[in-house]
């Protein structure tokens, strides 16, 4: 995308991104939400399984496994590491 | 369709509010918590009870209720649905939010989890918003210490303002001081005060619109900013919910609505509308979350290291699956390999005590057919069913438990979730299949872990053709003797290589069965999936072997009894009983023989399955009965005398093949049958589980006996 930001399941493994948007509504987001994915949150994608998809991300100290589906919602920006 | 929430588990939560007391005087404790933090050992822990574990989210399905004494005081302690939130997204975050808003609990114990703290004060935040008599339950602190994790619970006792205490509960550990907790707040010594969210500006001033006018409804029997917040987030349930239990007809309240209404006209001044204001509202508990977890949580940089390995290698994309498949093949020749010689052993011993019996009823000088009826009926059926179940059981259970404990079955969702999807079905499925193996009752309880109700009437429907503990005796007894005695020395790896043939076949036919609803009956698209990889734990044997023989096995087992006794007596009956110089029991195999014939059993094997339907476990002791011309049982102390029976009943190889198809795919047991009408509310659906996995299992028996006799 053209503001620099990527769809999470584009991010590649032991890269960081953070959370910038969601694109979806109800209560798929207030799901997200629910996992912590609120602004600014960092998240990094950890494994992917056997077929490539769905692929397991550390959030806040919980690893989540997200389906091509729902990781193409989140739009994040590649974070250096530090 | 009828597919609404309510009539597939609505009902069932409610229960919980009805608390029963012991006397007036009892205490009600509320137990919230993320869920796999430990919860349900708590609650196991407190009450003695035996509420079903497991290291994955979700296992705990069905509400409990348990007592406990403390301090000569008595203690109700419910078991709430395990929620990441209260912010009502569903059933469950509903019902447990109810509870603890309008159950009027004299104390809520959060549990949380220590390894993963920041997360789980999300919930506690919501919590603490509305009630202040809470106690948090740091949980799982030797976990914490094993990966590095310090915790501060002083400092985050002062931060939160509610009493804090630290346990390890599958070891007891910190109990004491959680129930001396407890009664304190509960009995009024302690009056916490928890702090609040800090809600920004904007969102302050939305609040103080409307709250004084629900302070004036409500009184202080509830928290008003934080039902003003939730009233302006759009919280329809709520509103009901407060019809409900406070008695006051608030949903259709004029000037309530009017003031919501004022609220948002101001927040959408500030250029803020429905959607953007969840976000807020949770990027404010979240951030707070965040800011007290950094206070109180030192990481070191390693402690979630090995975990990660680990994982790297059990969902590899080239060793994920294989590893899966050779650690159920593992398990499988592990039980196989195991129970043959306590299997000989118990025979042994079960058919001396037959002949004791036989004496001391020559002695009593009964009558012959009432010896007949009792020892050679039901005794013997019995003697099998003991003898070839309870082995396999015994080693089978603990092992499955040890992978369940450390917290293999999240990843074998993740590995297989992405055939699932292309099956248009929830990759939770797998989990419930894996509860399936034990028993396809417990399989579709657990497919209350799925929210979409058209996925979870996929899982519930196709469970079945994962085969229960009650068809493993038969699989393993089949394989043993048709297959695995040509192989010679490598008997027992045959054997487990054409057990472990059959599951995958059956994961093969979940997936195809699973589509086939998808694209007809059940329409749709595959609902959103996330899945929680929870941290691998480390097992306490003693407490696994222990649990899974008292819990699991010795339960399988006094069912599988409860029916094969009644059922021997039925089945010597219809094979001594003569019509028209026949018995009963030919009469019947002879009519189902040429249907029986077209699949590539016969009609007792048919017959056998029918009368099989109370439980799996008695088919094969059936089918042996069926076999004998007395209408008893041989004393079959061995494998190789069973198969002598078979084959000279006209077996080959292919009816040994056939049969373990149909028992792959088959009718579910009538247990798992009424679960399913007791689960789904509807007659439609558990017809349709009925003949789902029936009609599947006749044309590929048909395909198989057709084609093999084409072939051969």
């Amino acid at each position: 995308m053209d503001n620099g930001l990527i769809s999470l399941e584009k991010l590649s493994l032991g890269s960081i991104g953070r959370v910038k948007e969601l694109i979806t509504e109800g209560v798929a987001r207030r799901r997200m939400l629910d996992l912590g994915l609120i602004h600014d949150t960092i998240i990094k994608p950890l494994m992917k399984s056997p077929a490539g998809d769905p692929i397991a991300y550390e959030i806040r100290g919980a690893v989540i496994a997200l389906r091509s589906e729902e990781a193409s919602k989140i739009l994040v920006e590649k974070a250096q590491l530090n | 369709m009828g597919l609404t929430v309510q009539s597939t588990g609505t009902g069932a939560l409610k229960e919980m509010f009805e608390v029963e007391l012991v006397s007036p005087d009892d205490i009600v404790v509320a137990l919230a918590g993320n869920p796999n933090t430990g919860k349900s050992t708590v609650f196991n822990s407190l009450t003695g009870l035996n509420q079903h574990t497991g290291n994955w989210p979700g296992k705990t399905v069905s509400n409990a209720q348990g007592k406990f004494s403390h301090g000569n005081k008595g203690y109700v302690l419910v078991d709430l649905p395990g929620t990441y939130s209260l912010l009502a997204n569903s059933v469950e975050e509903q019902v447990a939010r109810d509870f603890i808003c309008f159950g009027k609990p004299h104390a809520t114990v959060v549990v949380t989890d220590a390894t993963c703290l920041e997360r789980n004060l999300n919930l506690v935040l919501q919590i603490m918003e509305i009630t202040n008599k809470v106690v948090v339950c740091v949980n799982l602190m030797d976990e914490a210490n094993r990966k590095k994790i310090k915790i501060d619970l002083i400092k985050l006792s002062d931060l939160l303002g509610v009493p804090v205490v630290g346990t390890t509960a599958r070891s007891g550990k910190g109990l004491n001081e959680l129930k001396d907790m407890v009664e304190k707040v509960a009995g009024g010594k302690i009056n916490p005060t928890p702090m609040q969210v800090n809600y920004d500006e904007i969102l302050m001033n939305a609040i103080e619109e409307v709250e004084p006018y629900i302070q004036d409804l409500v009184g202080d029997q509830l928290n008003s900013k934080w039902i003003a917040l939730r009233l302006i987030d759009g919280d329809k349930p709520l509103l009901v919910s407060m019809d409900e239990f406070l008695n006051i007809k608030i949903s259709d309240d004029k000037t309530l609505l009017s003031k919501l209404e004022n609220a948002h006209i101001e927040l959408e001044e500030d250029k803020i509308y429905l959607e953007d204001l969840r976000d807020r509202i949770v990027s404010n508990i979240v951030k707070t979350a965040e800011d007290i977890s950094s206070e109180i949580v030192s990481l070191d940089n390693k402690s979630n290291q090995l975990d990660r390995k680990i994982d790297r290698v059990l969902t590899s994309k080239t060793l994920g699956i294989p590893i899966m498949i050779a650690l159920l093949g593992l398990v499988f020749w592990l039980t196989i390999e195991g129970a043959n010689f306590p299997s000989a052993i118990l025979a042994k011993g079960l058919f001396w005590i037959e002949d004791q019996l036989t004496v001391f009823f020559v002695w009593l000088l009964t009558p012959m057919w009432i010896h007949d009826i009792l020892v050679l009926g039901m005794f013997r059926t019995l003697a099998w069913v003991i003898s070839v179940m309870l082995p396999p059981m015994a080693i089978f259970f603990p092992l499955f438990t040890l992978l369940e404990d450390l917290g293999y079955l999240p990843r074998i969702a993740f590995n297989l979730d992405h055939f699932f999807k292309k099956a248009c079905a929830h990759g939770k499925q797998a989990l419930t299949m894996c509860m399936g193996f034990g028993c396809n009752a417990a399989g579709v309880i657990a497919c209350r872990i799925i929210d979409s109700p058209r996925e979870r009437l996929i899982a519930t429907i196709s469970n079945n053709f994962v085969p229960c503990n009650g068809r493993f005796p038969t699989l393993i007894a089949l394989a043993s003797i048709f297959i695995a005695g040509a192989a010679g020395a490598f008997s027992s790896v045959a054997a487990t290589f054409s057990v472990s043939a059959v599951i995958v076949l059956g994961v093969i036919l979940t997936l195809f069965i699973s589509k086939l609803l998808s694209k007809t009956i059940l329409k749709g698209l595959p609902s959103s999936f996330t899945l929680e990889l929870p941290p691998y734990r480390r097992p306490q044997i003693g407490r696994i072997i222990v649990r899974s023989i008292f819990d699991r096995t010795l339960f399988v087992l006094g069912r599988a009894v409860a029916v094969a006794a009644p059922a021997g007596l039925v089945i010597w009956l219809m094979a001594n009983i003569t019509v028209a110089d026949a018995s009963m029991l030919t009469h019947c195999a002879q009519f189902l023989d040429p249907f029986a014939h077209l699949i590539g059993l016969d009609g007792y094997i048919l017959m056998a399955f029918i009368l099989g339907l109370p439980a799996n476990e008695i088919v094969i002791p059936i089918l042996i009965m069926s076999y004998m011309s007395t209408g008893s049982m041989l004393e079959l102390s061995s494998l190789s005398e069973m198969k002598q029976l078979f084959v000279s009943n006209g077996w080959t190889w292919l009816t040994a093949v056939c049969m373990m198809l149909f028992s792959l795919n088959h009718w579910p047991c009538a247990t798992t049958l009424w679960t399913i009408h007791k689960e789904t509310k509807s007659w439609k659906w558990t017809w349709i589980s009925f003949l789902v996995p029936t009609v599947t299992g006749i044309v590929v028996c048909f395909i198989v006996a057709q084609g093999a006799r084409f072939l051969f």
